[in-house]
């Protein structure tokens, strides 16, 4: 008995140290915890600041005067006159009626600087739809050039940089007193396609491209991938063909998106010679890259249908095949879905094999079918924030965040489906 | 006509086949006595008669969608004069696309030589053709099947067991696809890359030290010839996935042994989900974040220590993907360290061992095996990853293993020399392939290897 | 041991009595409870025979556990004497291996798990806060229903306990530590030569063993066993109680045990459970000759169990 008290005064003595371990050892963990959520968090807030103002446009309201002795124009539909015309005099007369300092040819030169690149063509199409418009006097609004919009946006921002002289600054500030510059929600963004000018650049092409690419996805990969989860679970015979499949699939499931890639633009653009960078194209690319996961989840939600229901059916003298339709894959349906609707999640979210299909064209016109070339929101996130202009960098931001929205609410959705659907057995 | 409008004309047809098909099996089974004097139900006859009638014109119509790009594009090459022939795929390549430029409107007919115009509207003339005929070959054969199906509607056939069948062999087809997409990969990758292999010697690519594939654009031309040694790449791929590998095992490991090990339920169950956020995020938002705030970061701290860091930091890239796979590395731990028996920490704190000691000492050592496994496919992710290191990492193949320096990677690589218009003849796009195929053959490693190991590890505790 | 063979049959003969009457557990009690006029009131807090002893290792007063609102363990109070072996029996779900879990705090990490009473060990609660569940347990070892070696050889099996403690300050008295540890278990003979294999690779009645070596390297006061022969077969059994009898000498010995047979061989003492409350306690002679209680009586002639 002596040995067990002196083991027990050994035990005691040793607990200081060993309690300092265990504390040590939590204390790792919850930093890692700490890490991971602090990166979450960082990546989150740094998005959102720095794309907070894609949502929020730069203006120039004006009075302008469509003078047609100022434009050389007499009669707007006629299209001879547009190549001679000029529309932008009238509006810098009205910008300089603001800026009455500005007087000598080279200022209003600068200030004709301050719109945006397409302001003469906003006039062009205003008259040419309404020709009764000329020698009136509108108001109207144009999107500010870049330049004025970061001054205006980001002055405090030591991120930007301003590109406008103390004298233009001046004005500009002048103007936002005035009113006549101003801030407003940009509706922009969700109007147009991409822009090779930050202030008239949208990501509505894109979120058509990237809708049209999923249809093709979903088309294919999922009724694909629920037909291939319901073979290898109920009718694929043990042997080394069916072994072969599993590997192959468990296989592809790892595969670097990239070579899917890869696989498209050698199979389907160069050997079926299918256009480039057309949704069609992606989408089947993207097929191809989610049937694993979906396949994975859909055998798992087929292997938790109980045998019991499997029996009661076949004990009616049902066929294999009507266990399977009528009772196994409505059964598992809500786990199927949900599975596809993470693989869709997935597929939204990527990038790289689209880059190699050609979908990183830089494309204007909002896409209307599955044959035209589109790019989709990842691709245009990516292109933006390589993009030298400052102002595509907060369009970037904005983007990612469409982007999240997207994909938060399909994960919300798969996750309300498993919580609402999916029985307990 | 159009594939896309063809295939909902296939639709229709089908559904129409069923009606009819559904009639007929009851006016046959009337005179009988109803149709339980009928071998099937009349839903099977008639969903035989779609399935006939769907089918058949289904493959034609793939196939014939398949190839006819290629057949036509064959035809239009081969007349035009022969003086114009194309004398690499590169020059019929550039042709072709300006051949259906003008055939689009795109391209005015008046700015090209004669012979491109020409091709042009045969082109034209040609897809318009083919277009027709594809569709009336279409949906005469939809009307054969259906037709056929339709004289099958007899009382002694058992319709049931035929569209059973069909069923359970479109479904093992719809298995078999992800052998087809395997194979295709394979295939393709493998061709381009023996094409390549013509080119560059297989020893040149493996042990040479120098990448830079920027080769004259005409033979003639003087200039580069380009270096195609995949060292560079690699060590640049190994540095940006062993950097993202020091970041995620510990803090991916870690976490996992505190949410199974210490948490209590509630925390578990809100951490676990926004932890997997991580994973859920797509690469391209990581990209972003790497290249527009991790990496101008690194190059200020460094700056602000004295050290020299590029604008393009293998550090960046390696910490933001590290960031990436924490998901993968924690749930894959979780899983393993949950496998390992009650019992087994049961046995040790019996034994008054602390709660780390049983974790460090019996858990993990046992769950080891399956962690392994685990940070291997972590690894392979990371090899694998594109868009973190295409925005985030350098394109210059530096041989280095500092992690402020630039480097580049396998997949960067593969991303700038695909991205935009290629020649399919030149080395250059050639070298992308090859790039592809090692990429593949390693991740596959990596994967079979972990699957492995955590499938025996799985077996151990079953 | 020569009573071993009939007291096996007799087992499996009360086995297969049980099997043949497949009525839902709840339903049984309930039944029982109206059927029986007898069983019919267990007066909580209130048991049979002598379940107090003169200076006891463990002194367990108003003992009640609690899973969420499901009460296990139902006002139990009892002593456990020095080096005494006391066996605890009962039908299934009565409460014994709660019970017994308590003793060295394993119930500790199930959180739903609530402990109400005073639990002392030589005269020293071991629920008060201050008091260490690590020291505790070094002090109270315990050996599971089904053997749970570690994934380790035999060697360090045996040495973990000694290592994670420090009780060794050489390696030669590690190595002495194991020894001994391995002969007091009957194991030394047969595993002497493969020290360093897996002990995962021994049969079940040896990696049972085993794990007694591995509680007794520690040199605990006390050893609980949870059903430790449950998952052996007779032979393995055998060895085991041999153990159990001549561990009786330096150890206080806990046993929960589906065999009654088993308890009338190993035990000094036996409690029965029924239920979440202590039935009765006595001299193990006692209680299988000459029960008091109704309940006591009808679980060891086998009318349910």
């Amino acid at each position: 008995m002596t040995d067990q008290r002196s083991q027990a005064e050994i035990v005691r003595k040793s607990l200081k140290r060993r309690y300092r371990t265990e504390r040590r050892f939590r204390l790792y963990g919850i930093l890692a915890i700490f890490i991971a959520l602090a990166s979450l968090f960082i990546l989150f807030a740094d998005i959102i600041s720095k794309g907070h103002t894609g949502f929020v446009k730069t203006t120039i309201t004006l009075e302008v005067t469509l003078d047609s002795g100022m434009m050389y124009l007499d009669d707007p539909t006629d299209k001879d006159q547009w190549s001679s015309a000029d529309f932008k005099a009238p509006i810098i007369a009205a910008l300089q009626a603001q800026v009455p300092e500005a007087a000598s040819a080279a200022e209003k030169r600068e200030l004709g600087r301050f719109l945006g690149t397409f302001a003469d063509s906003e006039i062009r199409d205003l008259l040419t739809k309404n020709p009764e418009l000329l020698n009136t006097t509108q108001t109207i609004e144009f999107p500010a050039h870049d330049r004025v919009s970061v001054y205006v946006k980001h002055a405090d921002n030591p991120r930007y940089s301003i590109k406008l002289s103390e004298q233009q600054q001046r004005w500009v500030d002048e103007l936002l007193q005035k009113g006549i510059i101003d801030t407003s929600f940009n509706d922009v963004l969700f109007s147009r396609g991409d822009s090779r000018e930050p202030a008239n650049a949208g990501v509505l092409g894109a979120i058509v491209g990237s809708l049209l690419t999923m249809l093709v996805t979903l088309a294919i990969s999922f009724p694909v991938g629920i037909s291939a989860a319901v073979y290898l679970e109920e009718f694929a015979p043990q042997n080394k063909l069916t072994d072969f499949i599993e590997v192959n699939i468990n296989n592809l499931a790892a595969v670097p998106s990239i070579i899917f890639g890869l696989l498209g633009l050698a199979v389907f653009i160069n050997l079926f010679g299918m256009p480039r960078s057309v949704p069609v194209v992606g989408g089947l690319v993207l097929a191809l890259m989610t049937l694993p996961t979906i396949i994975i989840s859909s055998r798992a939600a087929i292997k938790s249908v109980p045998p019991s229901i499997r029996e009661a059916a076949e004990g009616v003298g049902a066929s294999k095949m009507q266990v399977v339709l009528h009772h196994v894959v409505p059964l598992a349906m809500p786990g199927m879905l949900t599975g596809s609707i993470i693989g869709m999640a997935q597929a939204l979210g990527e990038t790289a094999p689209l880059l190699l299909i050609g979908m990183v064209a830089f494309i204007v016109d909002v896409p209307d079918g599955l044959f035209s070339s589109a790019t989709v929101l990842p691709v245009q996130i990516y292109l933006w924030a390589s993009s030298s202009e400052q102002g595509f960098v907060e369009l970037a931001s904005a983007a990612i965040m469409v982007l999240l929205t997207f994909m938060i609410i399909m994960n919300a959705l798969a996750i309300w489906l498993r919580k609402r659907l999916e029985r307990r057995w | 006509m159009q594939t896309s409008n063809l295939l909902p004309l296939i639709l229709v047809l089908a559904v129409v086949a069923y009606g009819l098909a559904y009639m007929r099996s009851r006016a046959v089974a009337a005179p009988l006595g109803g149709i339980r004097n009928l071998k099937a139900l009349p839903f099977y006859y008639a969903a035989r008669a779609a399935l006939w009638c769907a089918i058949p014109a289904l493959i034609v119509l793939a196939v014939w969608a398949g190839f006819e790009g290629k057949v036509i594009q064959g035809i239009v090459i081969a007349s035009l004069p022969q003086d114009t022939w194309p004398e690499s795929a590169g020059q019929a390549s550039l042709i072709l696309s300006q051949i259906s430029n003008v055939a689009a409107g795109s391209l005015d007919p008046e700015f090209v030589p004669e012979h491109i115009a020409g091709a042009a509207s045969l082109l034209e003339a040609m897809q318009d053709k083919s277009g027709n005929f594809k569709a009336i070959l279409v949906v005469l054969i939809a009307v054969l099947g259906a037709t056929f199906a339709w004289t099958r509607v007899a009382p002694h056939i058992n319709a049931r067991k035929n569209v059973e069948t069909t069923l359970r062999r479109i479904f093992f087809v719809c298995a078999a696809l992800a052998v087809l997409t395997t194979a295709g990969i394979v295939f393709s990758v493998f061709l381009e890359t023996l094409r390549f292999f013509d080119r560059v010697p297989i020893t040149e690519f493996l042990f040479g030290t120098s990448w830079s594939p920027q080769t004259a654009l005409r033979i003639d031309q003087i200039g580069s010839e380009g270096a195609f040694g995949v060292i560079p790449l690699f060590t640049g791929t190994l540095l940006i996935s062993a950097i993202a590998l020091l970041v995620a095992v510990p803090v991916g490991l870690l976490s996992a042994i505190y949410l199974s090990e210490y948490a209590s339920k509630r925390m578990r169950s809100t951490i676990k989900p926004v932890l997997e956020m991580l994973a859920g995020i797509p690469t391209v938002v990581y990209g972003f974040f790497a290249a527009l705030t991790v990496a101008p970061f690194i190059r200020d701290l460094a700056e602000i220590v004295g050290l020299e860091a590029s604008s393009q930091s293998a550090l960046a890239a390696g910490l933001v993907m590290g960031i990436m796979i924490v998901p993968f590395v924690s749930s894959l731990s979780d899983d393993v360290i949950n496998a390992v028996p009650q019992t087994m920490r049961d046995g040790s704190l019996a034994l008054g061992a602390t709660q780390s000691e049983t974790m460090k000492k019996v858990i993990f050592p046992a769950a080891l095996p399956g962690i392994i496994g685990g940070i291997l496919l972590a690894a392979s992710r990371a090899i694998g990853e594109t868009m973190i290191v295409v925005m985030a990492a350098g394109l210059a193949a530096n041989l280095t293993a500092n992690p402020l320096d630039s480097v580049t990677t396998v997949t960067v690589q593969i991303a700038t020399l695909l991205v935009g218009d290629q020649e399919f003849d030149s080395a250059k796009t050639l070298s992308a392939f090859a790039l592809g195929m090692l990429l593949f053959i390693v991740t596959l490693l990596l994967n079979v290897i972990a699957l492995k190991i955590v499938r025996k590890y799985r077996e151990q505790y079953d | 041991m020569n009573t071993m063979s009939p007291s096996i049959s007799a087992e499996a003969d009360m086995q297969s009595k049980g099997a043949a009457v497949p009525v839902p557990e709840h339903k049984r009690k309930d039944t029982l409870m109206e059927d029986k006029p007898e069983d019919t009131v267990i007066e909580e807090g209130k048991t049979v025979g002598k379940p107090f002893t003169d200076n006891p290792k463990f002194k367990l007063r108003n003992v009640d556990v609690s899973y969420g609102a499901d009460r296990a363990i139902k006002n139990i109070s009892l002593d456990i004497g020095r080096n005494e072996v006391i066996a605890f029996i009962g039908p299934s779900g009565c409460g014994k291996s709660t019970f017994l879990r308590c003793l060295n705090r394993m119930n500790d990490s199930i959180e739903i798990c609530r402990v109400k009473g005073s639990f002392e060990l030589d005269g020293q609660n071991i629920y008060e806060s201050k008091r260490d569940v690590v020291e505790l347990r070094a002090r109270v070892g315990m050996v599971f229903q089904k053997p749970n070696p570690f994934p380790k050889s035999i060697y360090d099996n045996v040495a973990y306990g000694p290592r994670i403690h420090g009780l060794a300050n050489r390696k030669s008295e590690l190595d002495d530590i194991v020894e001994n540890s391995l002969r007091k278990a009957g194991l030394w003979n047969e595993a002497k030569d493969r020290l360093d294999a897996m002990a995962t690779g021994m049969s079940g009645g040896q990696q049972q063993r085993l794990c007694i070596a591995r509680a007794i390297a520690v040199s605990p006061e006390v050893i609980l066993m949870d059903e430790p022969c449950s998952a052996l077969d007779p032979i393995a059994t055998a060895r085991v109680e041999e153990l159990i009898a001549e561990m009786s000498e330096s150890y206080t010995i806990v046993i929960v045990t589906h065999s009654m047979q088993q308890a009338a061989r190993v035990s000094n003492r036996t409690a029965y459970f029924h239920m979440g409350h202590l039935v009765e306690v006595n001299k193990t002679d006692t209680v299988f000759t000459s029960p008091q209680h109704p309940l006591t009586e009808s679980y060891i002639t086998g009318r349910f169990g």
